[in-house]
């Protein structure tokens, strides 16, 4: 049996999940709260933006279910039924991409090693390129079977997309057909034309790019290494998506572990006023005055001592790996929760004096009834844009940050942690480019959906925009 | 005038005493100087006497905050608080772990730091406004659309690729100019081209967009539409209206980062090896050079105050509706 694993930010990520579903439960009740999401719901941009980040989303989410795998029967040592190592389910869908590693480089698609090696042959010893173990092994002689194979499995992967996404249109339109009174063939054209008040047709669009793009790397990594092998031969496609997880967990957990802080703290001084106000003021203008990159090198250094100096504390590398990765996080949080809370404070100051907050002081109301009932409702918006803008940043930050080996744990598959190791492959020869294009690649979809949606749920939430136009 | 002047640097003593306070409570609270040696000396194999021997050499064998031993005033200055952290405020660096006086390299190593940072801040600066002028000229048509979209894209690219891209594009396959390195005098400006060009490239997304609000909020103004009324025509409006009242924000948004400019950039310096404040910071955390991460926190900070204090200086000097409060 896997014995299940809770790493500390699988512990808050699935919280984050939670609370988000929360979120969508009570604002689904409430007019007010939905109003402006309907809004972004019917921006094209945002929707789109939302598929790409749900993709992203949910491979983040499986590769945070972790177990101890059970160990095979003939290893079995008494009184331990499973190994230490530590897999997530996002690693069991894809197994042999984690398993099959090549020797050394091997470009994306490959049936050979990128480099030479001398082989002995009946002719003596020649330098030729070695065919992969794995890589394009099924094929007998590749230069002839090659391109036909591939051009099957993409045809496959294409061909399993489409029934996919009918699938799913046709769920969509039987849903729609339901409520308007239509036929099902008649709903589902609806939904291309993108009749209706939200843009249904670029959904189903996007939705047909991210299936087809899925499906026809799936049958092709069945098979090949899709983007090729690293130096040490392991697959960079696995090392990618991997890296999603580590992207996500930095770009929400920062503002969430800080969130609680920020909001009292700021809402408190707001409206308070006095010394409690000027001793917060003085709290976060001195945390915010130390240099953000110079503070988390501190930190981190500081980190890196107590590890060395307390290995025992520890359970494996897993774990170690991850509570770094959740320090990265508080101390990114440190350094980037004093603007949310100038905001709010800035924003507290301005309820106070508003005629239905002095009512309610003016009925005997508690202090913090004031607060819970009329203030904090009242910033929630700020906190949801600063935490929608703050996220690509924060994807962005974690690559630098990592490749000055500040940041993540050198073990943990990052995007930054795969730029450092490619940091000299472009200065070989011939250039080794499909590593860097990879984690590249991958961060400026993610960072770009993000920005996208971050820009629409702004001008959804704020009201101040939304009265300019 | 000056009197406020006065009150503002007085509020900044406070915040400075704060971050020393931090730096002392994360460098010898957190860890001890025992464990920081046992760090440098490498793990587990390391004797007492060589623990002691180095700490010795690098001073950190007194006591934390009172050194009971002492008589007098000792008891307070012959202590680790006092000739470490204290000392900062009278900008006395004192050594770095591995022997050298960290002021005189900083010294050194801040020329060259200002000599790429100030050319991508005027450069920058004139290309962003210019940008954004544009845009806000062609507001709503497809141009400025297009040119927004465009500022999303190029914000979304980590600076990494900039730096990557623009070293193997012009330096590996043009070969227009050499990849890395540094020299001294005037001959360190060939190396300073592309460092500059890609400092300046990887900015101008984030900025034009911003410089775009800052001026669209101020062409939406009564002003602007009775500078319209009165048969200005949409160039004028632009430079003599429009662009002096935005450039208030644009220029106190810059003024808090100018002292900062003396820390250089870390990932520019350090692919670029040039030899200024950000690779001195980088190789001292590679290296992990407490003592010299340890000053540039507090150098960092005591840049940054001083930045706001002159940036609340700057609003004063350029906007004549703030009152000095």
């Amino acid at each position: 049996m896997p014995v299940p694993v809770l790493l500390a930010t699988d512990a808050l990520f699935f919280t984050l999940f939670l609370l988000l579903l929360v979120f969508v439960a009570i604002a689904r009740r409430r007019e007010h709260l939905r109003a402006p999401w309907r809004a972004v719901a019917r921006s094209r941009l945002a929707v789109a933006a939302t598929v790409v980040l749900g993709s992203y989303g949910v491979i983040g989410l499986l590769d945070s279910l972790h177990f101890h795998p059970p160990l095979d029967v003939a290893a079995h040592r008494p009184g331990q039924s499973h190994s230490t190592e530590v897999l997530s389910l996002f690693d069991v869908l894809v197994g042999p991409l984690r398993t099959q590693k090549e020797k050394t480089y091997s470009a994306p698609l490959a049936t050979h090693l990128y480099t030479k090696e001398s082989v002995e042959g009946p002719e003596g010893v020649t330098r030729v390129h070695p065919r992969l173990r794995h890589g394009g092994a099924h094929l007998s002689d590749p230069e002839r079977d090659w391109a036909g194979d591939v051009a099957s499995r993409v045809g496959k992967g294409l061909a399993l997309a489409a029934l996919i996404w009918s699938v799913i249109l046709g769920l969509a339109a039987w849903r729609r057909g339901r409520r308007t009174r239509e036929p099902v063939p008649r709903a589902a054209l609806g939904l291309l034309r993108g009749e209706g008040p939200q843009p249904s047709h670029i959904l189903f669009l996007t939705l047909a790019a991210v299936l087809s793009i899925g499906c026809v790397t799936a049958w092709l990594a069945a098979g090949y290494h899709v983007l090729g092998t690293d130096k040490v031969g392991q697959d960079v496609l696995y090392q990618a998506l991997k890296s999603i997880r580590t992207g996500l967990v930095i770009g929400t957990l920062t503002t969430l572990v800080m969130l609680p802080a920020a909001v009292l703290l700021g809402v408190m001084a707001g409206y308070f006023r006095g010394w409690v106000d000027d001793l917060i003021q003085y709290l976060y203008t001195t945390l915010s005055s130390i240099p953000g990159v110079l503070l988390i090198a501190a930190a981190i250094l500081m980190m890196q001592v107590y590890v060395a100096n307390h290995e025992e504390a520890f359970a494996s590398i897993t774990e170690r790996a991850d509570l770094r990765l959740l320090f990265l996080c508080v101390i990114l949080g440190v350094t980037s929760w004093t603007s949310l809370c100038r905001l709010l404070r800035g924003e507290a100051l301005k309820l106070r004096e508003l005629d239905y907050v002095q009512a309610a002081q003016a009925f005997g109301v508690g202090h913090f009834t004031v607060l819970r009932r009329h203030v904090l409702p009242n910033v929630l918006h700020i906190v949801l844009i600063t935490v929608v803008l703050d996220f690509s940043a924060l994807v962005l930050a974690e690559a630098v940050l990592s490749y000055v080996n500040i940041g993540v744990d050198p073990t943990t598959e990052s995007w930054g942690n795969m730029i450092n190791g490619a940091r000299l492959e472009l200065a070989r020869e011939p250039v080794v480019w499909w590593s860097l294009a990879a984690a590249l690649g991958f961060m400026f979809l993610l960072v770009l959906a993000a920005n996208l949606l971050a820009d629409v749920v702004r001008d959804a939430l704020d009201p101040r925009l939304r009265a300019a136009r | 005038m000056i009197a406020y002047i006065l009150r503002r640097l007085l509020y900044a003593i406070p915040i400075l005493i704060g971050v020393n306070v931090i730096t002392f409570v994360l460098f010898f609270v957190v860890n001890t100087p025992d464990d920081m040696a046992r760090m440098q000396l490498g793990q587990k194999r390391v004797g007492e006497q060589a623990i002691e021997n180095w700490k010795r050499e690098h001073g950190y064998d007194r006591p934390l905050l009172i050194n009971a031993g002492a008589q007098g005033a000792a008891t307070v200055t012959d202590t680790i608080f006092f000739q470490k952290s204290v000392k900062l405020f009278q900008f006395d660096f004192g050594q770095s772990d591995s022997g050298r006086d960290i002021g005189y390299d900083i010294g050194q190593r801040m020329w060259p730091s200002l000599a790429i940072a100030v050319p991508v801040l005027l450069v920058g600066l004139l290309i962003n406004i210019s940008v954004a002028l544009l845009l806000v000229f062609f507001r709503a048509t497809y141009i400025d659309v297009g040119g927004v979209v465009l500022c999303v894209v190029l914000m979304s690219v980590s600076g990494l690729f900039y730096i990557i891209g623009g070293q193997y594009l012009i330096g590996k396959l043009l070969r227009l100019v050499p990849i890395s390195g540094y020299d001294t005098g005037l001959a360190a400006a060939k190396f300073l081209v592309l460092p500059v060009l890609i400092g300046v490239v990887s900015g101008i997304g984030a900025s034009v967009r911003l410089y775009r609000t800052l001026f669209l909020e101020e062409v939406n103004k009564d002003y602007v539409r009775t500078a319209r009324a009165k048969g200005l025509g949409e160039a004028a409006v632009m430079f003599q209206h429009v662009l002096r009242n935005a450039l208030i924000p644009v220029l106190t948004g810059i003024v808090v980062v100018l002292p900062l400019l003396f820390m250089g950039s870390l990932l520019t310096e350090s692919f670029f090896g040039i030899p200024g404040l950000g690779s001195y910071t980088i190789d001292a955390i590679d290296m992990q050079d407490f003592a010299i991460v340890r000053v540039m926190v507090f150098l960092g900070s005591v840049l940054y105050i001083l930045g706001l204090v002159l940036t609340d200086i700057s609003y004063t000097l350029v906007d004549p509706r703030v009152r000095l409060a």
